[in-house]
């Protein structure tokens, strides 16, 4: 049998002859710097090896250099990138972890099951440091709800995330559905996971102390994703389809058992490293785990679980089967660990041992099937400074007078085309899928600006969101990952929390194309600015490249996922307006701003011109005052101005609280731009009549512009513009739009 | 009064259900599907969740747990036992309840609240509600549309076991049905989550009732009991 097998895999002379490698993705000077670590030519799993090790996925060859741009420290942070997730203090000897990860390529070509081991792995992560699970969020992005591919991707990756978080038991609690024609053949689907961890219990992924053992945790190891951190750094493509068996299969029930046997066993005290097997599975956590304790490991391979017979040591390696997991103990805790799987159900199997000499050595039959420098896998990794250019659509862009529209004048009309539009219509269709409520400490549910969970025994509450407008970064990429810091971070202090630090999913093109690494870097650039100014450091994240379709690249879509600190649960608000008679703010100024709107792209057809711009001296002023003035205890609603501007925001805060609003707005701008314009760092927020002048004064004592603008009740909105009525429409109307969009189309 | 809430592997809604006990203030233990004395307890509560999976047909499966012979002893002593979600799903396919549960008639999973019937308020968990009274409770549950033939929903009938019905059906059961007992009303199941309706800062509170009732219907059995 082996010889059968071995006879089908080609010779580390045929790799070098027929260039085997770049099949792989191995390109010529990195085979030749490969040969060189190992002192001779690589047989096919130890090139196997390398190629994942070496893939952007696990290397971010591309991506380092913008990387190390971000901030990743402050005095909260307990742990920055480079572990399985990052985590940030929260007092009390709490600390939150959290992560955010895609999974676009998988499910581009399987969205059921590329999607659910998108959450499976996000989980895993989170657990795999010490902490409990308590929510996941997702930001997912396709084509225009047209087609019936695209409805079939979008339907069947809610399912894929609704059936593997539901089944585990962990809430999905929030996120963003966006359609676009740029995400047309390639789907963006990013998963987010946050845990709760006592500060003692942090775990690191390393293989600790000469000659411990080392065991697989889970189900046996299958033929399934082989090749996935690969298959995820290169462009689709027609054959793409060819390569499902490049996707994984999802078991949320053995993630379960898996989840809790281990936060078990950690709970015991005897694991000296842990780390879940992700992205190019066997091999990458071996090899990290023994690069981080600067040790080898020998590998057993027969020892290893497997599903099927005859698996080859290339195809264990590099099999990305599910919910596995690498730990260490020392010998004489593994009648311990052992009981606790078993009593789990749960297999699990000594498959190696930690050793001195710094190599990733594998045994397979009695032979040395595989020996690497462990250094050479995980730390030599070539790292390319990528040219850059400036696009022309860019240079072009800045000529185009995004005011030269005619103008809309049935200003009802258009609020309710946007509120019906697939982007921003309600997102009901989805998270009713997701049970959002299970572990009961759901407190702001999905629909708000971002959802809030409590923490259990405590008066503390997180809240999270994710956000990109990938249009915005599109046009202008560095005033885009500005906006998409900034937004997160309105979206949290909105519900009454302070923001902590984010995590973040770059999701770009090709950036062997010099206009799209200037993209990248632009919004590297922007993202970092906003970061530092706005005190949350980057703790993690994840880097998606090569995200192309027949029509080029998708906008660059550098997701944001921030945490916010809710101090005591009697600050959490919501964006629903509350009380007839109470009072509405806008905080912020209101400019023509049409650029990359909603209003822009629905209305007349394009995204043109430049985005709205973003002052973060503005922006932080605007957030303090917000989040002062709700644990003040002055505030009912707050709800952040982003796609669509005021209109939809004051429709949102109607439909939401079931309830209508009649607003007075005095300004020189056209009435379509005044309602329609995305101009950035603007908050509506609504008080009670009794506080409402405290409120404004507080807002004002932080140099914020606010005016009141109205008054909440009845069933209508009605909005006047310099006196003169410019909009009247029942809320029940507006909210039917709103709410049977997404529905109708999927019918 | 000592509750307990059975932990299958796969069961997600344990913990929600003791928090729920823990919020009246009563005694309650975690019971391993493996378990094989109950004496201990006065209600068992069957939590949701995905046991085994639920890759097969829900609960069938965890009928086979050892535990699940000695949930049916306690049903036979009169023991209260309440089974929510994939806890109702185990109760009928362990025959402590009749009918079955089928695929939601959308096809989808379905979480949010929904308004409830109560129809039946003189079993032991619904005493503390008025008859037809309006509570808020929510669902989530992808296999939750329950079915009987005539014969049987005509029985549930007669013997008002019939004890929640929805305002807006979600899910396609047959008469609107969303919870039921057996005929002597001490076992009773329901896809509704009474356990995650039990403090407004969570959505509703008008789960919380169900666990007050049993309290005092223990109390009341208890102190008969002791009088006698």
């Amino acid at each position: 049998m082996t010889q059968q097998v071995s006879a089908k895999e080609p010779t580390a002379e045929q790799i070098a002859e027929q260039h085997i490698y770049q099949q792989m993705g191995v390109s010529e000077s990195e085979y030749e710097l490969i040969c060189e670590f190992m002192g001779r030519k690589p047989n096919y799993t130890e090139i196997g090896v390398f190629s994942v090790m070496w893939s952007e996925h696990c290397a971010y060859k591309n991506s380092k250099p913008l990387l190390r741009r971000f901030p990743t420290t402050g005095p909260r942070v307990l742990m920055g990138p480079g572990e399985g997730a990052g985590i940030v203090d929260i007092g009390d000897n709490q600390a939150v972890v959290f992560k955010i990860e895609s999974h676009n390529h998988p499910s581009a070509v399987e969205p059921f099951q590329g999607a659910a081991t998108g959450v499976g792995g996000i989980i895993r992560d989170i657990f795999s440091m010490g902490a409990r699970p308590i929510a996941t969020l997702n930001s997912l992005r396709f084509g225009k709800l047209e087609s019936d591919r695209v409805k079939y991707l979008f339907e069947h990756v809610v399912s894929g995330i609704a059936g593997y978080g539901n089944c585990i038991g962990i809430p999905t609690v929030g996120g963003e559905v966006v359609f676009d024609e740029s995400y047309e053949g390639n789907p963006l689907v990013n998963a987010m996971c946050v845990g709760l961890i006592d500060h003692d219990k942090i775990q690191r992924g390393v293989a600790k102390g000469v000659g411990n053992p080392v065991f697989y945790v889970g189900p046996p190891t299958g033929r399934d994703g082989i090749h996935g951190a690969t298959f995820a750094s290169i462009e689709l493509s027609e054959e793409s389809e060819a390569n499902r068996t490049a996707v994984q299969v999802g078991d949320p029930f053995m993630e379960k058992l898996v989840m809790e046997s281990c936060l078990e066993l950690i709970d015991s005290g005897i694991v000296l490293g842990i780390q879940d097997m992700g992205a190019a599975g066997l091999t990458c956590s071996s090899a990290e785990m023994a690069s981080k304790a600067g040790n080898g490991l020998e590998l057993y391979l027969d020892q290893v679980p497997q599903r099927e017979e005859g698996m080859t040591p290339y195809e264990m390696m590099l099999s990305e089967s599910q919910e596995r997991m690498l730990f260490v103990v020392e010998p004489k805790d593994e009648a311990q660990a052992q009981e606790i799987f078993d009593r789990w159900g749960v297999i699990c199997a000594k498959v190696g041992k930690v050793t001195d000499d710094g190599r990733l050595k594998l045994l397979h039959r009695g032979e040395v099937v595989g020996d690497m420098p462990v250094t050479a896998l995980v730390d030599e990794c070539p790292v390319y400074d990528k040219p850059s250019s400036v696009p022309a659509y860019y240079v072009n862009n800045e000529r185009i007078d995004t005011l030269r529209y005619d103008e809309v004048t049935d200003l009802g009309g258009a609020l309710k085309q946007i509120l019906g539009s697939p982007t921003v219509a309600s997102k009901a269709w989805v998270y009713d899928q997701y049970d959002y409520m299970v572990r009961t400490s759901t407190a702001v549910r999905p629909g708000s600006d971002a959802a809030v969970v409590t923490v259990n025994g405590t008066r503390k509450g997180l809240a999270m969101t994710t956000d990109c407008n990938g249009r915005y970064v599109y046009l202008d990429p560095e005033v885009g990952g500005k906006i998409a810091v900034s937004e997160a971070a309105r979206n949290i202090v909105c519900t009454g929390a302070e923001p902590l630090a984010i995590t973040d999913n770059l999701n770009f093109g090709n950036p062997e194309k010099p206009e799209i690494f200037w993209q990248m870097e632009q919004a590297v650039d922007g993202m970092a600015e906003a970061c530092r100014e706005l005190n949350t450091p980057v703790i993690g994240g994840n880097v998606s490249l090569y995200n192309e379709n027949a029509g080029g690249s998708i906008y660059p879509t550098p997701v944001v996922g921030m945490v916010g600190l809710v101090h005591d649960i009697d600050h959490i608000t919501t964006q629903a307006f509350k009380n007839e008679g109470d009072t509405i703010l806008l905080l912020g100024d209101t400019k023509a701003e049409l650029g990359g709107s909603e209003f822009q792209t629905i209305l007349h057809g394009v995204a043109e011109g430049r985005p709205p711009a973003l002052d973060l001296q503005v922006e932080k002023k605007l957030l303090a005052s917000v989040l002062g003035a709700i644990q003040s205890g002055l505030v009912q609603s707050a709800h952040d101005l982003s796609e669509g501007g005021l209109s939809v925001a004051v429709a949102e805060s109607c439909i939401s609280g079931g309830v209508g609003a009649q607003v007075h707005i005095e300004t020189d701008l056209r009435s379509d731009f005044a309602l329609f314009s995305e101009s950035q760092s603007r908050i509506l927020l609504s008080a009670t009549p009794e506080k409402a002048e405290q409120l404004k004064n507080y807002i004002e004592g932080h140099g914020v512009p606010v005016v009141n603008i109205g008054t909440v009740g009845g069933s209508n909105l009605v909005l006047d513009i310099n006196g003169k009525n410019a909009l009247n429409e029942s809320v029940e109307a507006l909210k039917q739009v709103w709410k049977d969009a997404i529905p109708c189309l999927m019918k | 009064m000592k509750f307990a809430v059975l932990v299958f592997p796969g069961s997600n809604c344990d913990i929600d259900c003791y928090k729920a006990v823990e919020e009246i203030g009563e005694s309650v233990d975690y019971v391993w599907h493996t378990a094989t004395d109950l004496s201990a307890y006065d209600c068992i509560l069957v939590p949701g969740g995905f046991s085994y999976g639920d890759y097969l047909r829900c609960g069938a499966i965890s009928r086979f747990a050892p535990v699940m012979a000695e949930v049916a002893k306690a049903a036979e002593q009169g023991k209260f036992i309440l089974g929510i979600c994939n806890g109702f799903q185990i109760l009928t396919e362990a025959g402590l309840l009749p009918g079955a549960l089928r695929r939601n008639e959308s096809m989808k999973f379905r979480c949010h609240d929904t308004v409830l019937k109560v129809v039946n308020n003189e079993t032991p968990f619904t005493r503390e509600y008025a008859k037809n009274e309006e509570v808020i409770i929510p669902i989530a549950h992808g296999e939750g549309n329950y079915y009987c033939d005539e014969e049987t929903l005509e029985a549930l009938r007669l013997n008002n076991q019939i004890v929640f019905t929805y305002g807006d059906n979600p899910n396609g059961s047959i008469a609107d049905i969303a919870g039921i007992c057996n005929e002597r009303g001490n076992v009773i199941g329901m896809m509704p989550h009474p356990e995650r309706a039990v403090n407004t800062l969570f959505g509703s509170e008008d789960g919380k009732r169900m666990f007050t009732s049993i309290l005092k219907s223990w109390r009341d059995s208890h102190d008969t009991a002791s009088i006698s």
